[in-house]
């Protein structure tokens, strides 16, 4: 079972801009939730402030697990990461790119290359593992990044917009992965999408934000 | 024109007997260089890397001295490093002068800020998403620098290749401070200035064609390098 996230009151101001305001929401463990809204209403700072990159100016971000509070240190980082809208492919091997999360944790050789091995034919792109990554399409990047983010196995993953600017296929590959992720594991898993479709197809939760405030949202 | 003629004839038969006076001088250029190198990128690769990722204070004020020092005359220099191991000089009991180290201190004082400038550069031009990428995937801060390192490794490549260039060309700094030794301090530059002045043209023609030699094959290893990373050829499972 995945970690639950409370927000308290978050906010958020950038050069004077408020961005977020008294969020408050509780992300229950195990499902998937899904932020909608328009451009620029503060969906990827309140991703970047919940995976505990950016501090709220105000409020707080609880983790917890068993409904005890974590202490929001590396360790608890590690048990969370983000698929950023651009993924930041390492100039190296695919295989290098997926494993990099298990190698400065200190995992084995051994282990690396089956949990590598295994995460790349989930995501179709075992073929390619001795390839160059940069010189993937931006679907099979998008695909890389989230091989990289579920390799660690994490128990709250951060999606934003896994499937924006990508093609119909790679974007149903990545929706099918979704999908079988939180069959399989039952993440907790926090999204945001401009797709109404997608956000019914995939979202347990969904959510809206709308100058900086969150609302719950029906459809 | 048969002086010069003469010279290249000479030289290569010297290059192809493996003349060991030959080999002393070669084997000693690339000690002093390398050495200065490898102290360089010691020390200005993490400066460097510190001033593109932290906030330093008079980060600025430390660019533009470090930029300034990349046009250093070496002559300007020899003659520092000469005053300051000189008998009288600040250094001196530490008998440096007329030696290997002194040659070495004086290259890494020249190779040191394009070391430094050339890694910051680099390093400052990744884009920003690797390193929230290496955040994200749960790097501490020191790997988050180190991957951020690595990702501008050809660029800092760059910065060694131009560094490498300046110091085994170099010859004003090295025949002051090292004295231009017979067996003990005399590289190739310095060989050349002498044996030039001496009308000795076949030693310092073998000489220069090493140099361009030593500088092309450094190049190409470099440019290769390049393009193993550019291509991914080399299958790296693992570095």
């Amino acid at each position: 079972m995945g970690l639950s996230l409370e927000l308290s009151q978050v906010s958020k101001t950038y050069n004077g801009q408020v961005i977020l305001q008294d969020c408050s929401w509780v992300f229950e463990p195990g499902l998937t939730h899904v932020l909608k809204g328009p451009n620029g209403t503060g969906k990827s700072t309140l991703l970047r402030v919940c995976a505990l990159l950016e501090a709220p100016d105000k409020g707080r971000v609880n983790y917890l697990a068993g409904g005890r509070p974590l202490a929001l240190d590396l360790e608890l980082k590690r048990r969370i990461t983000l698929l950023l809208p651009n993924v930041g492919v390492f100039n190296t091997s695919v295989f290098n790119n997926v494993a990099y999360g298990l190698k400065i944790r200190g995992f084995e050789r051994r282990e690396i290359e089956a949990r590598v091995g295994a995460i790349l034919e989930v995501v179709g792109l075992a073929d390619k593992k001795r390839q160059r990554a940069l010189e993937l399409s931006t679907g099979q990047s998008k695909r890389l990044g989230l091989a990289r983010a579920m390799v660690l196995e994490p128990e709250v993953l951060f999606l934003d917009e896994p499937t924006a600017s990508i093609d119909q296929e790679n974007s149903e590959i990545i929706e099918r992965i979704i999908l079988e992720m939180q069959e399989k594991k039952r993440a907790t898993i926090i999204m945001v999408t401009h797709d109404p479709a997608q956000a019914q197809r995939l979202g347990d939760r969904l959510l809206l934000i709308k100058n900086g405030r969150l609302f719950p949202s029906k459809a | 024109m048969d002086t010069i003629l003469q010279g290249f004839i000479s030289a290569f038969k010297l290059i192809i007997a493996l003349d060991p006076e030959l080999l002393k001088i070669i084997w000693l250029s690339i000690k002093v260089s390398g050495a200065a190198l490898i102290l360089a990128f010691l020390l200005g690769l993490p400066l460097g890397a510190l001033l593109a990722l932290k906030r330093v204070p008079l980060r600025g004020l430390i660019l533009s001295l470090i930029n300034t020092g990349m046009g250093l005359p070496p002559v300007v220099v020899g003659l520092f490093v000469y005053l300051l191991l000189s008998r009288s000089g600040p250094l001196g009991f530490m008998e440096l002068l007329y030696t290997p180290g002194a040659m070495i201190i004086a290259q890494f004082i020249l190779v040191f800020p394009i070391v430094t400038s050339l890694s910051h550069t680099a390093i400052v031009n990744v884009n920003p998403v690797i390193r929230q990428a290496a955040q994200v995937l749960g790097a501490n801060p020191l790997q988050e620098a180190l991957t951020v390192i690595r990702e501008a490794r050809y660029g800092i490549m760059t910065g060694g290749i131009a560094g490498l260039g300046r110091v085994t060309a170099e010859v004003g700094a090295v025949i002051m401070v090292g004295g231009n030794i017979a067996g003990y301090t005399r590289v190739m530059t310095t060989t050349i200035a002498l044996e030039t002045d001496k009308g000795n043209f076949d030693l310092a023609i073998a000489l220069g064609v090493i140099l361009l030699g030593l500088s092309l094959l450094i190049n190409l290893v470099f440019r290769a390098l390049q393009r193993l990373g550019r291509t991914g050829s080399g299958v790296v499972l693992w570095d």
